[in-house]
C-alpha cells in the first residue's frame, strides 16, 4: 500500500478509571482504513467496539483515557492534540453517526436548524447557503420530501428517517472518515435494508473511509471491505471480508457463525452451536489467551502465553497461538432432520378473529364527558390462529404490526374486543382475573426484556418458587428441590438460588424467566422476542434451550421474532403480520419460498445475509408504517406495496388465496403473480 | 436435609446485602457529616437522663434566667429551668415524633398512591384531585387548620404531619408504579395469578424503596423543622413539655435580656435538619452515582 491511509491505529490501549482501580477496555488494537474503504469491527457486546470508535475521536468521558498506542489520521497523530484542533477535525474531517437516532438528534430544534448548525459553525456559510446545502445534502440520502423534512422536528420522522438525517448530517462536509456506531441495530429490518443500501452506495460514490461497528455479522458481510472481530478489548482476527466469512481460522470467529441461525435453513437441518460461557468483564481478563476459557480447542499453554497478532496469510492476520494447526474451522454445522414432524397433533389454542383496540386519550374536555367520539389504535384487527401439541408457531412482522399486543392477548394480559380464544377446549376469551387458575398454570410466557424479567428484590430461586407455590406443583417441603431441578434444566447450578437479578447476565437472566415459565408445566409457552436483547453467542443457547424443551415437553409455543432467522430455525408453522392483520399463514417452508405476499418477500429480501458473496436482494419497501388509529382502507399494505394492482386494493379486502396445503395468502394479485415474486 | 446449607447461604447474603447498602452510607463524606448530626442527638435523646443533671420541668425560682455557669451549662429559661436538659429532653419529643409523623404519612401516601398508579382511571383521577386539592393549601396554613380543629397534642402532630406528607408521598410512589407495573416481572406475576394487592406489595413496592428511602429521611428533616415550627405557634405539645419549638417561643420575646434558651433551641433545631438533610442528599447522591 502505497498511500497514506486514513486511519490508522497502532497498538490502541484505552484505560477506564473505576472506583476500584484501572481498567483496560481495549489492549492492543491495530487496524488501518484507506481512502473509499470499509472497515467491519464486529463483536459481542461487552468487546469494546464503541470504545475504540469513541478513542479516535475522542469521547471517552471523565474517566476514560488512550493508554497506550498511536491514533494516525492522514499520517498524523491524534493523541495529545488540543481539544481546539480536536474539535475542528470532529466537524470537518471525521464525522460519527450514532445508534441510537432519536437521542442523537436534538428533540427541540427543527431537521433545517441541526444540520445547518454544523455547517454555521465549521464552515462559516450564510444561513441561505446552509439552507442550499443541507437541502442537497438530504437528497443525497434519498429523503423524500426534503422541504417539509427540513422543517420537521426530530419526533416527526419515522426511526429510519431520523438515521438518513444523521448520515446526512455527517456526510454534510464531506468527511474523509466517517465512523458509525451500530446504525442499524435500532431500526427494523426493512429499513435496515434500505439504510444499509445508502451506505454501500454513498462509500460508491464518495470514497469515504468508513470505520463501521456492529454487532450483527450479516450487516457487516454485506457492506465491509474488511473485517476486524473484536474479543475482550482485543482484535483477534483481520481479514478481507470474504477471506473471513469462507475462512475464519480464529475459533471465536467461527464460533460466531455457527450461532447464527441461517434464513435459508428449514427447521431441523441446522444445529446452533453456542459458545460457552461469556465474554469477561473487563477487570477480569483471563491470563494468556483471553478467549482460551471458553475456546474448545485450547491446550494448556493458551491459558499462559498470550498469542501475538500474526499474519497466516497475506492480508489475513490472526491471535492465536496455534494458527498453522487451525485448519479453517468447519462453517455452520449440519445434522440431518432428526425431528419428525409431528403428524396431525392436537390443537392447543384455538384463535379466531381476535380484536384487540386500545383506546387514546381524550384529546378536549369535553371528551371526559362524552362529547368526543372515542379513538382506537387498531393493534390487532381480526386475527385467527392455531397453535398445534409439540409445534412452534412463528408470528414475524416489523414493530408495531401488533405481534407482541397479539401475545398478550393470547396469555390474557390485554383483554379482547372481539373474537374467540379457546384453549385446551376451553373458553379463555377473558382477562386474566377471571381466567381460572388451571388454564393460568398451562399457558405461560417468556419475555423480551432480560432486565425487566425478574423482579430485582427477590433472589432468583424464590421467584420461581413462587410459581411452583402459587400452583402446587409439588409439595411445600420438596419446593426447593424442584427449583434446583428446574435450574438445572436451563443449564444453570444450584448456586444460583440465591443470586440477586443483577448479580446474572442478560443471558442468565433469560434462562431464569424460561426456568419460571416452564415450572408449572404448562401446555403451551408464548415466547415474545426471547432472544432479540442478547448477544449471538448467548441467543443460540436460549434458542437450542427452548428447543429442548419443547422436545422434551411437547410443548406448544409461539415464537415472536422480528428476526426471520430465528422464527425460521425454530417454527413449525408461521404467520406473517402487518399492521394488525394477517397477510400470509402457512407451514414455515412455504414462507420461505415462493408464491409470497408482496410484504413477506420484501421482508426476506431485507434479512442480511452472513455471506458477502450473495448478491443483494432488490425488493425494498418505501414510506412509513401507516398509523393504527386509521388504518388504510381494503389491503392495509397498499401504501407501501411494490406490486400495488390498482384501485381494487385501496378499496376491497384481500380475498384468502390458497396457494397449498394451509398455505394462505391475502393479496389481490392472482395466483400466478404471486409466484413470481422473488426477494 | 435440603434445608440447612442454603439456608445458611442465604443469611450469609442477607449480610452482604446489608454491608453493601452502609457502604453507600460511609462512601460519601456528606452523608457521614449528616449521619454523625443525627446520630448525636440521638443519643442525647437516648442518654438523656445521664447528660442533664436536672428534670427538665424542674423549676429552680432561686435561679431565673442564669447565664451559662458551670451548673447550669447553658444557664435557665424566665422559669428557671436549666436550658440544657430542655434542650435533651426535647430531642426525645422531636426524634420520637418525626419518625413517627413521617411513617404514618407514608402508610397514608403509599396506601393512596400504590392503587392510584397501579389501577389508574378514574380511581387515579378522584384520588388525584382530592390530593391536589390538600396540596393548594401552604402546609404550615394547613397544619393550623388540622391542629386548630382537633386540638393540640402530640398525637394531633402526627395527624397533621401525615395528612401534610401524604400528597407528596402517593406522588412519588404513583409515579414510581405507573413505571414499575409495566415492567415483565409485574406481567409474570400476573401469569401466576397472583392478586393485585399481593402484585403491589410484593412485586411492585419493595422496588420503589430507593427513591422512597431517600424521601424519607427528607421528610424526616422537613418535619423536625415543622414541628419546631408548631412548637412556635402553640400548636404543639401542651407547655411543660419540654419541646425546642416551644422553647424559642417562650423565650423569644426576652432576648436581650437572655438569649440562651432561644439560642440552644435554635442550634439544636438547626444542626438536627441540616443533619437529616446532609444525610439524604449524601445518600442520594451515592446511590446515584452506582447506576
Amino acid at each position: 500500500m502505497g498511500e497514506t491511509p486514513v486511519l490508522a491505529v497502532e497498538h490502541l490501549a484505552v484505560t477506564y478509571r473505576t472506583r476500584k482501580r484501572e481498567v483496560q477496555a481495549v489492549r492492543d488494537v491495530s487496524f488501518q482504513i484507506s481512502q473509499g474503504q470499509n472497515l467491519g469491527l464486529v463483536g459481542e457486546s461487552g468487546c469494546g467496539k464503541s470504545t475504540v470508535a469513541y478513542s479516535v475521536v475522542n469521547f471517552l468521558g471523565p474517566n476514560g483515557r488512550v493508554s497506550g498506542g498511536r491514533i494516525l489520521f492522514k499520517g498524523q497523530e491524534l493523541r495529545g492534540r488540543r481539544e481546539s484542533e480536536l474539535r475542528r477535525l470532529r466537524g470537518a474531517e471525521i464525522s460519527m453517526v450514532y445508534q441510537e437516532p432519536m437521542s442523537a438528534l436534538n428533540p427541540t430544534m427543527r431537521i433545517e436548524d441541526q444540520l445547518a448548525e454544523a455547517l454555521i459553525a465549521h464552515r462559516g456559510l450564510s444561513r441561505a447557503e446552509a439552507r442550499r446545502e443541507c437541502l442537497e445534502a438530504l437528497k443525497r440520502v434519498y429523503m423524500p420530501d426534503v422541504e417539509g423534512v427540513m422543517r420537521r422536528y426530530p419526533h416527526q420522522l419515522s426511526g429510519g428517517q431520523q438515521q438518513r438525517v444523521l448520515i446526512a448530517m455527517a456526510m454534510l462536509n464531506s468527511p474523509t472518515l466517517l465512523i458509525m456506531d451500530e446504525p442499524t441495530t435500532a431500526l427494523d429490518v426493512t429499513v435496515e435494508a434500505a439504510v444499509l443500501d445508502l451506505i454501500a452506495e454513498l462509500k460508491a460514490q464518495y470514497h469515504t473511509a468508513t470505520l463501521y461497528i456492529s454487532h450483527n455479522l450479516g450487516v457487516v458481510a454485506r457492506i465491509s471491505d474488511q473485517v476486524a472481530v473484536m474479543y475482550a478489548g482485543e482484535v483477534v482476527e483481520y481479514a478481507p471480508t470474504v477471506e473471513i466469512f469462507q475462512r475464519p481460522v480464529h475459533p471465536y470467529t467461527a464460533g460466531l457463525m455457527r450461532c447464527l441461525p441461517d434464513v435459508d435453513a428449514p427447521k431441523g437441518t441446522r444445529e446452533l452451536v453456542p459458545i460457552p460461557g461469556q465474554v469477561p468483564r473487563p477487570d477480569r481478563i483471563p491470563p494468556g489467551c483471553v478467549f482460551a476459557p471458553r475456546c474448545e480447542r485450547r491446550c494448556p499453554e493458551c491459558a499462559e502465553a498470550q498469542p501475538q497478532l500474526e499474519e497466516v496469510e497475506p492480508g489475513h492476520w490472526v491471535r492465536c497461538l496455534r494458527p498453522a494447526e487451525l485448519a479453517p474451522v468447519v462453517g455452520p454445522g449440519r445434522r440431518p432432520a432428526d425431528v419428525p414432524l409431528v403428524g396431525e397433533s392436537a390443537v392447543v389454542l384455538d384463535a379466531r378473529r381476535l380484536k384487540v383496540h386500545y383506546s387514546l386519550p381524550f384529546q378536549t374536555v369535553g371528551g371526559i364527558v362524552g362529547l368526543e367520539k372515542r379513538r382506537y389504535v387498531h393493534a390487532v384487527d381480526d386475527v385467527s390462529l392455531a397453535v398445534r401439541r409439540g409445534r412452534t408457531l412463528g408470528i414475524v412482522g416489523e414493530s408495531g404490526c401488533g405481534k407482541s399486543t397479539l401475545a398478550r392477548a393470547i396469555v390474557g394480559l390485554e383483554p379482547l374486543r372481539e373474537g374467540r380464544l379457546e384453549f385446551l377446549g376451553v373458553d379463555v376469551s377473558r382477562p386474566l382475573r377471571r381466567r381460572s387458575l388451571a388454564s393460568i398454570r398451562e399457558l405461560q410466557m417468556v419475555f423480551q426484556d432480560p432486565n425487566g424479567v425478574l423482579n430485582p428484590s427477590y433472589c432468583v430461586g424464590d421467584q420461581i418458587a413462587a410459581s411452583l407455590r402459587r400452583f402446587r406443583v409439588v409439595p411445600g417441603d420438596q419446593v426447593y428441590g424442584e427449583v434446583v431441578r428446574l435450574l438445572n434444566a436451563v443449564k444453570l447450578n444450584e448456586e444460583y438460588y440465591y443470586r440477586l437479578p443483577r448479580q446474572l447476565s442478560g443471558g442468565e437472566k433469560q434462562r431464569v424467566g424460561i426456568a419460571r415459565a416452564i415450572a408449572s408445566n404448562p401446555s403451551m409457552i408464548v415466547c415474545d422476542e426471547p432472544v432479540s436483547a442478547l448477544d449471538v453467542s448467548v441467543q443460540a443457547a436460549v434458542l437450542a434451550l427452548l428447543q429442548e424443551i419443547q422436545q422434551q415437553y411437547r410443548t406448544a409455543m409461539i415464537l415472536i421474532s422480528h428476526d426471520l432467522s430465528t422464527v425460521r430455525f425454530f417454527s413449525d408453522d408461521v404467520v406473517v403480520m402487518y399492521l394488525g392483520r394477517v397477510v400470509e399463514s402457512g407451514p414455515c417452508e412455504a414462507i420461505y419460498a415462493p408464491p409470497n405476499h408482496p410484504y413477506t418477500a420484501a421482508l426476506l429480501a431485507a434479512v442480511p445475509r452472513p455471506d458477502p458473496t450473495l448478491p443483494p436482494r432488490r425488493i425494498r419497501l418505501s414510506g412509513l408504517v401507516p398509523s393504527a388509529v386509521n388504518p388504510p382502507n381494503g389491503c392495509r399494505f397498499h401504501t407501501r406495496c411494490p406490486f400495488k394492482v390498482g384501485p381494487v386494493c385501496e378499496q376491497e379486502e384481500p380475498p384468502a388465496r390458497e396457494m397449498g396445503r394451509d398455505h394462505i395468502i391475502y393479496c389481490h394479485l392472482p395466483p400466478e403473480r404471486l409466484y413470481e415474486i422473488k426477494p | 436435609m435440603e434445608g440447612t446449607v442454603p439456608r445458611l447461604t442465604a443469611r450469609r447474603r442477607q449480610w452482604q446485602q446489608m454491608r453493601e447498602g452502609l457502604s453507600v452510607i460511609f462512601a460519601s463524606r456528606v452523608a457521614k457529616v449528616g449521619l454523625a448530626l443525627v446520630l448525636f442527638w440521638a443519643l442525647i435523646a437516648i442518654l438523656a437522663p445521664l447528660v442533664t443533671r436536672y428534670d427538665p420541668l424542674y423549676q429552680d425560682y432561686r435561679h431565673l434566667d442564669m447565664p451559662p455557669s458551670a451548673q447550669h451549662i447553658l444557664g435557665t429559661d424566665h422559669l428557671g429551668r436549666d436550658v440544657w436538659a430542655r434542650v435533651a429532653y426535647g430531642a426525645r419529643t422531636i426524634l420520637t415524633l418525626g419518625p413517627i409523623s413521617v411513617l404514618a404519612a407514608f402508610v397514608l401516601g403509599i396506601a393512596l398512591g400504590l392503587p392510584a398508579g397501579y389501577y389508574g382511571g378514574w380511581l387515579d383521577e378522584a384520588v388525584m384531585r382530592v390530593l391536589d386539592a390538600l396540596m393548594a393549601f401552604p402546609t404550615i396554613l394547613l397544619y393550623m387548620i388540622i391542629i386548630s380543629a382537633v386540638g393540640a397534642s402530640a398525637v394531633n402532630v402526627v395527624i397533621a404531619i401525615a395528612i401534610g406528607g401524604a400528597p407528596g408521598i402517593a406522588r412519588l410512589v404513583r409515579a414510581l408504579t405507573m413505571d414499575i407495573r409495566t415492567r415483565e416481572y409485574v406481567a409474570a406475576a400476573k401469569l401466576r395469578g397472583d392478586s393485585d394487592l399481593r402484585i403491589m406489595l410484593r412485586e411492585i413496592l419493595p422496588n420503589c424503596r430507593g427513591p422512597l428511602i431517600i424521601d424519607f429521611l427528607l421528610r424526616m428533616g422537613y418535619a423536625a423543622f415543622y414541628i419546631g415550627t408548631l412548637g412556635f405557634l402553640g400548636l404543639g405539645l401542651r407547655p411543660p413539655t419540654p419541646d425546642w419549638g416551644a422553647m424559642v417561643q417562650e423565650g423569644h420575646s426576652r432576648m436581650t435580656s437572655n438569649i440562651w434558651p432561644v439560642l440552644s433551641a435554635t442550634v439544636a433545631i438547626v444542626t438536627l435538619v441540616i443533619g437529616l438533610n446532609l444525610f439524604a442528599d449524601g445518600v442520594r447522591e451515592e446511590s446515584m452515582r452506582y447506576q
